[in-house]
């Protein structure tokens, strides 16, 4: 998959190739299609996500008034835990096999190559969590409006943490312990994302107006799609050099 | 006076030393005239009566905490834009007291907690905001120690440091957020234009002495930064040679015999 400018068929030889639109649509569609090779990896997140959120029923019983009022919370941690465990693949085998170098070497900017990586690594984690969720807030009793706010959430909260997850992953690139250190470094930064996530679906529980929280994530989104891609850039030539 | 001269971290070692004992004097008289005017001369509050006086630890030690945590930013920020080794070093030396602060002043907070609010920890915005700023810090520790490469390291730290000081006004107005729509604890600690005089001389006296302790810390802890990178480098011996024995002999006890 060729990462550098490729001859197009259209237009003078010069013009569009160079174009970081283009450099952002090649690091997607081959992050993506590398990440859906392996299925097995995307698969392992779903169930792990599944998983925890099993787990929380059976330490703390069934009873279903508790499971609907924790259900929010839950589920968006798990959320966070299971984005973390996807992280180290965001980078780590192209940094064993040379191509993050090569990506810093090409013509295209790297902020827009590492923006890329990251879409590529929410439509291969946050997006498939999302989609899932709605079953998971089933088992927890949760009504219809209450899922649709939940998916709500996590489709705008997931993709600002693999946005910040990414600039724990460039930091820490061939550092020993790096999983546990990740989730040390990134996990405070993710707290606002799962207040607000969470507190989406228990407004609308309550009641009460959950715009707010939701208005909230898409400017953090907003945010962080603007800024943390020159953040994680400095942080993989920091890493690389 | 050429000052930039003091960037470099070897003639910076012998400046450090010298400022040390100003900075150390200070803490302790200012320490002294604080809590004599905390702990004596203050008088006791109308609602708390005496507990509250745990306030002139707790309040310097949380500015403390907060204050660092900027400045480490600010020397994040000299670092990696003009390069320099000493601010990554000032940075490093700075962490462990500002997590000792963080700690302390939840600590602190906790003890006051107990009998004024009946629990020693109640989640409400600041405390949980503090607690988010420890594990900031201790982030930031943990990344510096797992990095070996010293100039990666340093790079490395100053970004997280910069993210996470852009993200530190985010944390605490969502924790307030989160607070306010979940009914917290009807917690108020006593607003600063309604303290008596005294209570917050004594609070701005105490400040002044935790800040001069951090700064004195910080360069004794800066110092031993200095000779342990030097050594690691190799280059110590001669550079050591060049310092007076007199110097060497602050914070650092007897001379190593590094020639023969």
């Amino acid at each position: 998959m060729a990462l550098g400018p490729v001859k197009s068929g259209k237009g003078e030889p010069g013009q569009a190739e160079f174009a970081p639109e283009q450099g952002f649509l090649r690091a997607i569609a081959r992050d993506t299609r590398l990440a859906f090779r392996s299925k097995g990896e995307v698969i392992q997140a779903l169930v792990f996500f599944v998983v925890v959120v099993s787990l929380f029923p059976l330490a703390i019983g069934p009873e279903t008034a508790l499971l609907k009022r924790i259900a929010p919370g839950v589920v968006w941690v798990a959320a966070l835990l299971s984005v973390l465990l996807t992280l180290p693949r965001l980078f780590a085998s192209d940094y064993q096999d040379g191509t993050l170098e090569q990506l810093m070497l090409s013509p295209f900017p790297l902020p827009v190559m590492v923006a890329g990586k990251m879409g590529a690594h929410w439509l291969a984690s946050g997006l498939p969590l999302a989609l899932i969720a709605p079953l998971l807030g089933l088992q927890f009793g949760l009504d219809s409006r209450e899922l649709g706010v939940l998916v709500a959430s996590l489709i705008l909260g997931t993709p600002i943490l693999s946005m910040l997850g990414a600039i724990g992953a460039a930091l820490t690139l061939g550092v020993r312990g790096g999983s546990i250190l990740v989730a040390l470094l990134i996990l405070p930064l993710y707290i606002p994302v799962l207040i607000f996530g969470a507190g989406a679906v228990e407004a609308v529980a309550a009641g009460m107006d959950y715009g707010a929280n939701l208005s909230l994530l898409g400017a953090g989104l907003l945010i962080g799609g603007l800024t943390t891609p020159f953040a994680v850039a400095a942080a993989v030539k920091i890493s690389l050099d | 006076m050429n000052i930039y001269k003091y960037a470099s971290p070897a003639t910076f070692y012998p400046l450090a030393g010298r400022l040390i004992p100003w900075f150390a004097v200070l803490a302790a008289m200012l320490a002294a005239v604080g809590l004599y005017l905390g702990l004596y001369l203050a008088p006791p509050d109308f609602q708390q009566g005496e507990v509250y006086r745990i306030i002139f630890i707790h309040v310097p030690t949380a500015w403390m905490a907060m204050i660092i945590y900027l400045v480490m930013a600010a020397y994040g920020v000299m670092a990696l834009s003009f390069n320099a080794r000493l601010s990554s070093m000032m940075m490093e030396a700075l962490a462990p007291t500002g997590a000792m602060f963080t700690v302390l002043a939840l600590w602190t907070g906790a003890l006051w907690g107990k009998p004024t609010w009946g629990a020693y920890w109640v989640w409400d915005a600041r405390m949980t905001s503090t607690l988010i700023l420890l594990f900031l810090y201790v982030g930031y520790i943990a990344l510096t120690h797992a990095i070996e490469d010293k100039k990666r390291a340093d790079k490395a730290g100053a970004l997280l440091v910069i993210v996470g000081s852009v993200n530190v006004p985010i944390i605490y107005f969502s924790v307030k957020w989160w607070n306010t729509l979940h009914q917290g604890a009807s917690v108020s600690v006593t607003s600063g234009s309604k303290m008596a005089s005294m209570m917050a001389l004594g609070m701005l006296v105490m400040a002044l002495a935790c800040w001069m302790y951090a700064i004195a810390v910080a360069l004794v802890r800066v110092r031993a930064i200095i000779i342990e990178r030097e050594l690691e480098n190799g280059g110590a011996a001669n550079w050591l040679n060049t310092l007076d024995t007199q110097d060497m002999q602050v914070g650092l006890g007897k001379p190593r015999q590094l020639t023969r």
